[in-house]
């Protein structure tokens, strides 16, 4: 029985008058891989942003890798919580290139006052290695394509070390041969390293098969969740996009999942 | 060229002050160019020098109002700042001329000559006093020092806020130290560039630097030197042709600006790429 590293009790999250999450819980096991997909805006990336602590909870409780997260805690459990948020354009002048950004990764552990030394560098290349980028490692960042951009992300979020790995829609914005790319490294990552994955998405085609579970999400509320065979039938992903089912049949049949 | 007076000391305080001033004014803007806060800048100045108005008129140190307004107009702007969820231009537009509104308010209301005023809105580097200076110095000591002990915070922070944050930065306490180290600058550079132009000294060095290095360590030390030339070559100007210093540094910060420009690599980012990845 593989303990349990994340438990969200019935989380309430508002932004001004919406309500982005209206009592959600989750319980997620070590190593599990947990896909978490439903429309736009049904508080998918929330759920991310409770768990590191940089979503403000109106009620409810969040306990992450031993500890329910207070604002005194929130800086240090964040430390072991990797996450990759949604890729936004970066400024193509931004004097950073590719290496000086994954080392962003170690900051944290490396903490105040302490300025990276031999075995970050060597922790940073490694990570790039790892994911494919360490001939663009002297690249300024912001000349780099979208998939390149998710890899650095991806490569800075490992650098950390992290126990958990919170992927915000990786694969959005890039074309099918990234997102396929994307997808393996994802997995592969989460296998070899022994992670435990959270992968939002709002695109089917994009839910790693690998996913141990699948939670469906929609209006703040989890709407379902089980094993992606049983849970991801035409039936319930027409009830979840308000679309008619002809409409999801033709879609998934036009769409091979990974 | 007559030069004996530079051995004066009103001209070696003024050398000074160019120097602290434009190594201070152009680390704070490289904060202020790379976060995308040009308007914050511009707006700190401007109530700083509304704040310094209020102590001329009422007769308190125009520089503890200058640091209280500048405080004040930072601690309105950085949480508009923070959310970044709508474009806080509008409100900045709204604080921005009030405070111009204020400063002339408190300009008209002022009795007796407006001479300590028209110093504060065109500075005056060559009346700065001792203590001006070491002011001026301990605040761009603190600045300079802050970057170098804080610098992987900064530059995480600089990169993207929520990333930090997110590695277990403290981002949001970074983002207000720097407000509060470009209002504290703006405060001790005030009487020598003046309200109206010390903004250009804050954002053109760092604007210039910006346009030549794709390394953010290179991108500060530029910028500090372009700022020290600004402050000096103004000063040379200034003094062979009898014109207002804190006008002619402006104008030289601005030409420096447009010629990193014009030789700038960046502009050439296609080309550059292509070139890169030819070679491979």
């Amino acid at each position: 029985m593989r303990a349990t590293v994340l438990n969200i009790e019935d989380a309430v999250v508002s932004y001004r008058e919406d309500i982005a999450l209206r009592g959600v819980s989750l319980k997620v096991k070590s190593e599990e891989f947990v896909g978490i997909i439903g429309p736009n805006g049904a508080g998918k990336t929330t759920l991310l942003t409770i768990v590191n602590g940089l979503g403000k909870l109106l009620s409810g409780r969040v306990w992450v890798l031993g500890d329910y997260l207070t604002l005194s805690n929130s800086h240090s459990l964040r430390k072991k919580v990797g996450y990759v948020p949604q890729v936004e354009n970066i400024d193509p002048r931004m004097p950073m290139n590719v290496r000086e950004v994954v080392m962003i990764g170690r900051y944290g552990l490396l903490g105040l006052l302490r300025k990276p030394g031999k075995h970050d560098w060597e922790i940073v290349d490694e990570m790039l290695e790892l994911v494919g980028m360490t001939h663009l490692a002297q690249r300024p960042i912001g000349h780099l394509s979208g998939g390149e951009q998710q890899r650095v992300a991806i490569a800075r979020c490992l650098a950390q070390e992290p126990e958990l790995f919170l992927l915000d829609e990786p694969t959005a914005s890039l074309d099918w041969k990234a997102q396929t790319e994307i997808l393996e490294l994802v997995k592969r990552i989460h296998d070899s390293r022994r992670l435990t994955t959270l992968f939002v998405t709002h695109d089917l085609s994009c839910l790693p098969v690998a996913c141990d579970r699948v939670v469906l999400m929609k209006e703040g509320l989890i709407w379902s969740e089980g094993s992606p065979n049983e849970l991801l039938t035409d039936g319930n992903l027409s009830r979840l996009y308000d679309m008619p089912i002809s409409v999801v049949e033709k879609r998934r049949r036009e769409t091979i999942l990974v | 060229m007559d030069l004996s007076i530079f051995g004066y000391q009103f001209m070696q305080n003024a050398i000074l002050s160019a120097f602290l001033g434009g190594i201070a004014c152009a680390t704070v803007g490289v904060f202020v160019v790379l976060m995308h806060m040009p308007f914050i800048g511009v707006c700190m100045a401007h109530a700083a020098f509304a704040g310094a108005l209020l102590g001329l008129w009422l007769g308190f140190n125009p520089l503890v109002g200058a640091f209280t307004f500048s405080l004040l107009s930072a601690a309105i702007i950085g949480p508009l700042a923070d959310r970044g969820e709508l474009s806080p231009e509008t409100s900045l537009g709204v604080i921005f001329s009030l405070m111009l509104g204020l400063a002339f308010l408190f300009m008209g209301l002022m009795p007796g000559t407006k001479s300590g005023a028209l110093e504060l809105l065109w500075g005056s580097i060559l009346t700065n006093t001792r203590s001006d200076i070491i002011f001026l110095g301990i605040v761009t000591i603190v600045v300079v020092g802050l970057v170098f002990v804080f610098y992987k915070e900064i530059q995480a922070t600089i990169f993207h806020r929520d990333m930090a944050l997110s590695v277990g930065l403290p981002a949001t306490l970074i983002l207000y130290g720097v407000l509060f180290l470009t209002g504290a600058t703006i405060t001790a550079s005030l009487r020598s560039i003046g309200g109206l132009l010390i903004f250009s000294l804050i954002l053109n060095p760092a604007a210039a630097a910006y346009q030549l290095t794709y390394s953010m360590k290179r991108m500060f030390l530029l910028s500090a030197g372009f700022g020290v030339l600004s402050g000096w070559t103004g000063l040379l100007i200034s003094y062979l042709f009898n014109i207002p210093s804190g006008a002619t540094i402006v104008v030289t910060s601005s030409v420096i600006f447009m010629i990193a420009a014009i030789f700038s690599p960046k502009r050439k980012v296609k080309g550059w790429q292509e070139k890169q990845v030819s070679e491979e």
